[in-house]
């Protein structure tokens, strides 16, 4: 039996968090925008932390070693794959968001018939979540090849 | 008590300006990152070598403008992300507040980076 | 390019078995799980199971109605219809919101069917939900005609608005809406943003926006530029997922964006009053 919370019904037994979890009950599109989210918080860190490190410039070339000692690392440069992946993935997802909300690619209004599928969740603007993936993998691993490969 | 605030931009306009400093972005840090091609990673990150790149006044400028563009980019994300939790006055002003106090202390210290690195000698 | 995605759609739809070729699973009896709570008395959560036997096209609503006839009379469900066109049935089914009438228990999978209030809704009990909240979103869009030319006291004259058939297709799928709540239950905004009026009553902003009757696109445009309004909306698809009608609330809720945001002109010339007396 699970405890009932006042709070649950204050704020009109909404998902709240919990419900951006699992985004897989509904399909792709949900997916795409979950990762745009996930993806853009952690780019937001890393855009902080990038200008910070770059500072140590400021402060001589041992601060600049010092730094470079610190991510120049294996653990630094599989971190870096993955900004690399998230950026490319946000990037091109984020293009496809701009088309789809200013309502291009969706198709136009017309009569629904059974089996009452969504005109706007149609493969042509679908296939760009997929391609934001494909360019991401494909970023990565170029981006392993130069930074694990060795340059 | 309810304060009626005088609205100074809309959501439509902040939104519009999201989308732009998106595809802003998109180019100048595409440029920037396919810097990497002028010459091997490793010698890409040795001091002198990045210093040269400050020294450059049109890189310069184009790293002015990544920290700019990105900085609004990103923070009005965040604001987005961080209206929808919860809704009242005290938060939304907060968030508010929150995002542009960000954005300014972001491009200042990034803007400090650059010009002092700009002045660096070798 | 569109030889490669009609062929992905065609790999999709393949393995569906019935007359749309879904997959059926075939089961004697399904036990079903129900949620049971009752806001007023303040009382726990918990869940009672009931063993129901079904055949191939028992839907939801039949078996939980079975339940509540022969196994337990308590439970609090809420229906009318019975055949997709009222909303009065909806509920998370296997964590998902569909219409317990529209449902078929052979389409889902596993010997447990969940069936649980709508997310996003206040409780009242067990099943059935308060869409009070819902309906004032829906009011807030204005969900009327605004033409100050129609002339409806003077009922001499026979007068009627010229809308083509064209006309009418640019709105005529968001009009389909029965207000069954589902999308409202999806949508990863509404789980967390109380004052975000949620995908129906967008779409019906845009299905007002739309229509050639209306004249009054200026002030629609501004009742949704609002902080918690249209661009809170960020296309996660999951409204028109679960939409029974096919009113694909996403697609109204861009088109309305689109033109919000000056990329889509807006072509609409308004309809004309045509007196029926004199044709």
């Amino acid at each position: 039996m699970e405890r009932s919370k006042e709070s649950d019904y204050d704020r009109n037994n909404r998902e709240g968090l919990k419900g951006w979890l699992n985004p897989s009950r509904y399909g792709w599109e949900r997916i795409s925008y979950w990762l745009q989210r996930l993806t853009g918080v952690f780019l937001l860190i890393y855009f902080i932390g990038h200008v910070y490190e770059t500072s140590s410039l400021t402060r001589g070339p041992d601060a600049w070693s010092a730094m470079l000692e610190l991510t120049q690392t294996p653990w630094g440069h599989l971190f870096l794959i993955l900004v690399i992946g998230t950026s490319t993935f946000h990037s091109a997802n984020g293009i496809r968001l701009i088309f789809t909300h200013a309502g291009k690619g969706l198709g136009k209004p017309g009569r629904p018939d059974y089996p009452y599928d969504a005109m706007s969740l149609n493969y042509r603007q679908k296939s760009g979540i997929w391609v934001a993936l494909i360019l991401a993998a494909v970023a990565m691993l170029y981006g392993s090849s130069v930074l694990l490969g060795g340059e | 008590m309810m304060k009626t605030r005088k609205i100074i931009l809309h959501e439509s306009q902040i939104m519009k300006i999201h989308y732009i400093t998106a595809i802003a972005a998109l180019f100048v840090v595409a440029v920037h990152i396919l810097m990497r091609l002028i010459m091997p990673y490793s010698m890409s990150l040795q001091y002198e070598n990045v210093v040269v790149n400050y020294h450059n006044i049109p890189y310069a400028l184009l790293l002015e403008s990544i920290l700019v563009l990105i900085a609004i980019h990103g923070f009005n994300g965040l604001r987005v992300i961080l209206l929808e939790f919860r809704q009242n006055e005290i938060w939304e002003n907060g968030i508010t507040i929150f995002t542009i106090a960000a954005m300014i202390a972001i491009i200042a210290y990034g803007t400090r980076t650059i010009i002092m690195a700009n002045q660096l000698g070798l | 390019m569109k030889e490669i995605i009609k062929k992905i759609g065609m790999i999709k739809n393949g393995n569906r078995k019935d007359d749309n070729n879904r997959k059926e699973i075939l089961r004697n009896n399904v036990v079903v799980k129900v949620f049971r709570a009752n806001r007023s008395k303040g009382d726990f959560v918990s869940y009672d199971s009931f063993e129901v036997p079904v055949q191939r096209w028992t839907t939801v609503l039949e078996a939980l109605l079975y339940a509540k006839s022969y196994l337990d009379s308590s439970i609090g469900i809420r229906y009318s219809c019975r055949m997709a066109s009222c909303g009065s049935c909806g509920m998370k089914i296997n964590g998902i919101p569909r219409l317990a009438c529209y449902t078929k228990i052979s389409e889902l999978e596993g010997s447990t069917i969940t069936c649980e209030p709508l997310a996003n809704f206040p409780l009242i009990r067990d099943l059935v939900t308060d869409f009070s909240q819902f309906f004032n979103h829906h009011k807030k869009m204005q969900p009327y005609i605004h033409n100050e030319n129609s002339v409806m006291t003077d009922s001499k004259k026979l007068i009627e608005f010229k809308q083509s058939v064209e006309e009418v297709d640019k709105y005529l799928q968001f009009s389909y809406c029965i207000k069954c709540g589902l999308c409202y239950s999806a949508c990863p905004t509404v789980a967390t943003d109380t004052k975000f009026p949620g995908p129906q009553a967008l779409s019906q902003a845009y299905r007002y926006y739309a229509d050639t009757r209306d004249n009054d696109t200026k002030e629609r445009l501004n009742i949704v530029d609002e902080k918690h309004g249209i661009w809170r909306c960020h296309f996660a698809g999951s409204c028109s997922t679960v939409c029974p009608k096919g009113v694909d609330p996403a697609l109204g809720i861009q088109l309305l964006r689109g033109h919000l945001m000056g990329f889509s002109k807006n072509e609409k010339k308004i309809a004309k009053l045509h007196n029926r007396s004199t044709s």
